[in-house]
């Protein structure tokens, strides 16, 4: 591995004060005036929070935009399954919230990762996202009053969470697909359903457009554009078991890597302390359990090991509320990279819960009996329900059983203060970038930075790239760039259905999810590592003789969709780990064994780790090479992050 | 438990389909209906054979994108419940099972179990949304929203767009789905000022692909959020009301 400082990444944050730099970058940026903005044709590929949200947005300027999801409609989206709420600084109940304090705590709870300049934009403009979609209609929880309501969340000690019941990241998409329909309405946006991204195509170094597969006729598609923005969420379905969508992956940040865009630390996951453990081998997939429920519900453990009695039969001495216990100021409310590793060592002393002990308890009957059964239905009957369904247990009546599982990617495309990454003309836009979460990102936080990115951020920020190509026309789609990288989608179709090998997409999947759960999950060591580092090629080599792939192009064929994703598991993966390796430290979800404090947190090394690692791809058979963007804290005091 | 499966295969929209019976074999109690269709899958493919194609995604019950018809049943027996939250404890060792597609004229099958719900999408365009752009909006306490009206607005609103409510009419017809998202959006404040040119729209969008009601009622018992048939009786107030409004002189109220 190479590690080079070179000045390719310009972060372009403007200068000046904190509070004046977004206002200073709008001021500074070039614009492109509204009769000529029909002019360009920008493609946005992913219709979640974000892809919806830039693609509305954009519309309404008056740009022509083309928007692609492998979805059916752009109604679905992972953004949907988001449940708590929506983090803004209005203060409305009165605790001492702030601009200031959403970004203080941001930055803390991300572990001191993250772009100050980047996260101080998101935390002002989450007042206007608020005004926004409640203007949109989204329905939020009211006071009898009529005026909005508030919950707490984990990694902050103010109320300053929106929600829509226990399902406001669905209420959030839908207010941005139905902005994104209107759009579609009037003619602005172009929208391509059940479309998928496979190749981002390129001329003279910079994105001139992208390569589609049609999912119902395998038609290989090229689309030419001005810019190309990318909001295809995470990649947590690298450990096959999460809680994102069967669908989720990371194709289209990874293509757009192997082109150049480089990838910021990939290696930084959040494993979400509350889901539902897994109940069997077979499971698909694992479902969150909102951490809103950590407002109302206790977690704890028998303080027996191996203790065989049903949950209501334990007494309360007999019971360790470890997170009250240890965190007494924060409680069941510390962040979730450290509620998780709690849960963890819990399960590792023996102490797990439930048939195969792989769980702890979240118990509500505290709440129930202080505020009464209906209060705890209204605030998360629909949670309660969902669980029920699932494991077949009523949690008003025993606890739930939750455990960690793979939830968000703090990594991404690396891109600058504008959102654009190392490749000019390619934007990333929430989830799939890697901008605001440093190491660790708080709760209702995820749908602050898409919403952020698609309304306020990339609309006024892309002009200046656009600018630029005044009257110039988009590369012409048989341009030999496109017919190349057509070509190049076709060679890999053929040759994954020429395999014809003996095991399913699903079979190598799950082998690689293994690996990646143990080795480069919740902890990680150098041992462990190097381990997955030798590993991973292997089954990718064994994917690449075996697999069995039936069917044909020219259909509807899952087994093919999710080979294709698959592949660029296998190297994304890769990278987490070769990333995993290199930060000798610990920091947010990024845990290693060897470097902890005395009490089991996470320590980080300030002095040699306080950057942005950013890998460049150079070809199959060559490592990457570590780019560094050395992070500068003017505002805020570097601290051991203490929830006590 | 063993289960025998009669499963809808076609191979594209333009072919015939017809019922194949497969065997699964030692399904666990505790998985869900479509991690025992993979298992399924892993077993056809094992053996040559293509995997049934089915639409599924957050696999939470909230993003719509799965629906199967179960024995007849659009998502299964278990009420208030989509087909990827239905669990195999539901059923009983030797069951015969029978997965079918949505049924309806509008929805053509792209292949097995996968239909096309595009005019859904198309009757949002029409008018289910508030036209208010990015960037113009006031301060979100500005505007006080009572809590039942708040409350109404979020039960319609949580409509998943999965197409059960089509699948379970006799006559294929939108009106739940429909009428949950002119509820969701006419019953807030923000909405009112488009709300009878929305419920047009809407409305017309939606006879132009499917049936007509006939007060039924099966869609609200196959609805996996039980969203009530209250909205299409207010769905139907307010279009009636828009005929006599003249609501484009009237500014609407």
């Amino acid at each position: 591995m190479t590690t080079e400082h070179t000045h390719i990444l310009d972060a372009k944050i403007p200068d000046g004060p904190l509070e004046d730099k977004w206002t200073k970058r709008k001021f500074d940026v070039k614009l492109v005036n509204p009769s000529n903005r029909r002019k360009y044709d920008i493609i946005v590929v992913g219709t979640g929070l974000a892809g919806a949200g830039s693609a509305a947005a954009l519309g309404e300027l008056g740009y022509n935009v083309k928007a692609f999801t492998y979805n059916d409609s752009s109604r679905r989206a992972h953004s949907i399954a988001a449940q708590g709420g929506i983090n803004a600084t209005k203060n409305y109940p009165n605790d001492n919230d702030s601009v200031f304090r959403l970004f203080y705590d941001t930055v803390k709870g991300g572990d001191y990762r993250s772009r100050e300049a980047n996260v101080y934009r998101l935390a002002e403009v989450s007042d206007a996202i608020i005004d926004q979609t409640v203007a949109q209609g989204a329905p939020y929880g009211r006071e009898y009053g009529g005026m909005l309501d508030n919950r707490s969340f984990g990694g902050a000690q103010v109320s300053r969470t929106f929600y829509a019941r226990g399902q406001t990241g669905q209420q959030l998409l839908l207010t941005a697909y139905q902005a994104l329909a209107r759009q579609v309405g009037l003619g602005t946006v172009e929208l391509f359903t059940r479309t998928e991204m496979v190749e981002l195509v390129m001329k003279d170094g910079r994105a001139v457009g992208i390569v589609t597969r049609d999912l119902v006729t395998g038609e290989i598609e090229s689309h030419s554009a001005h810019a190309v923005v990318l909001a295809t969420g995470g990649y947590s379905n690298a450990y096959f078991l999460s809680t994102n969508a069967m669908n989720c992956n990371g194709t289209a940040v990874w293509r757009a890597h192997r082109k150049g865009a480089l990838f910021a630390n990939p290696s930084f996951t959040q494993i979400h302390p509350t889901c539902i453990p897994a109940s069997d081998e077979h499971q698909s997939k694992l479902t969150l359990m909102s951490e809103s429920l950590r407002n109302d519900g206790r977690i704890w453990v028998s303080k027996t090991p191996n203790d065989d009695r049903a949950a209501n039969d334990i007494p309360e001495d007999e019971r360790d509320y470890y997170l009250e216990r240890q965190y007494p100021a924060f409680g069941n409310l510390v962040p979730r990279d450290v509620a998780s590793r709690a849960a963890m060592r819990m399960v590792e002393d023996d102490k797990g819960v439930g048939p195969l002990k792989n769980g702890v308890y979240l118990d509500f009957a505290d709440a129930i009996s202080r505020l009464g059964r209906q209060v705890i239905e209204d605030r998360y009957g629909n949670l309660f329900e969902m669980y029920e369904r699932i494991t077949d247990e009523n949690p008003y009546e025993v606890p739930m059983r939750i455990y960690p599982a793979p939830h968000y990617t703090m990594g991404g495309l690396w891109v600058d203060y504008n959102l654009e990454t190392t490749i000019p003309g390619l934007f990333a836009s929430g989830e799939a970038n890697f901008s605001d979460h440093g190491a660790n990102r708080l709760g209702a936080s995820a749908l602050m930075q898409g919403v952020a990115d698609g309304y306020f951020v990339l609309p006024a920020t892309i002009s200046g790239y656009l600018a630029n190509w005044l009257n110039v026309a988009p590369v012409p789609t048989d341009d030999e760039a496109f017919v190349e990288t057509e070509q190049a989608v076709q060679d890999q179709i053929e040759k994954l259905l020429s395999i014809n090998g003996t095991h399913s997409v699903d079979y190598f999947h799950r082998r690689l999810g293994k690996i990646m759960i143990a080795k480069c999950g919740m902890s990680r060591d150098r041992e462990g590592l190097e381990w997955a580092l030798e590993e991973i090629p292997k089954i990718k080599a064994e994917f690449w003789s075996d697999v069995k792939i039936l069917g044909t192009n020219e259909s509807l064929n899952q087994s093919l969709e999710r080979a294709g994703r698959v592949v660029d598991f296998f190297e994304l993966a890769e990278l987490m780990v070769r990333d995993a390796l290199q930060r000798e430290e610990s920091c947010g979800g990024h845990y290693r064994v060897e470097h902890q404090t005395e009490d089991g947190e996470a320590k980080r090394d300030d002095d040699n780790f306080a950057y942005v690692s950013a890998w460049e791809w150079r070809g199959e058979d060559s490592p990457p090479t570590l780019h560094k963007e050395e992070l500068e804290f003017e505002y805020v005091a570097l601290t051991q992050r203490s929830y006590k | 438990m063993n289960i025998t499966l009669r499963v809808w295969r076609q191979a594209g929209p333009d072919v015939e389909g017809g019922f194949e019976t497969y065997e699964a074999k030692d399904i666990s109690p505790e998985a869900s209906f479509f991690e025992m269709l993979d298992e399924v899958n892993e077993m056809l493919n094992d053996e040559g054979v293509e995997p049934i194609a089915f639409d599924s995604d957050c696999r939470e019950g909230i993003c719509g994108t799965c629906g199967v018809m179960v024995d007849g049943h659009p998502h299964g027996p278990q009420s208030a419940t989509a087909s990827c939250q239905l669990h195999m404890r539901k059923f009983s060792d030797g069951d015969t099972i029978t997965i079918e597609p949505w049924r309806a004229v509008a929805f053509p099958v792209l292949r097995d179990l996968i239909v096309d719900r595009q005019p859904f999408d198309e009757i949002i365009q029409a008018g289910g949304f508030i036209s208010a752009n990015i960037g113009a909006a006031p301060d979100s306490n500005i505007i006080l929203v009572p809590k039942p009206a708040a409350e109404s607005s979020m039960d319609a609103a949580s409509c998943i767009g999965c197409a059960a409510c089509v699948a379970a009419c006799p006559n294929s017809a939108a009106n739940l789905f429909t009428g949950a998202k002119i509820a969701h959006l006419n019953l807030l404040p923000q909405g009112s000022p488009e709300r009878y040119h929305r419920t047009v729209a809407m409305v017309e969008t939606m006879e132009s692909f499917f049936g007509s009601c006939t007060n039924f009622g099966e869609c609200e018992m196959a609805c996996p959020k039980s969203i009530s048939i209250d909205v299409i009786a207010w769905m139907n107030r307010d279009y009636v009301a828009a005929q006599w409004k003249n609501f484009r002189k009237q500014g609407q109220q």
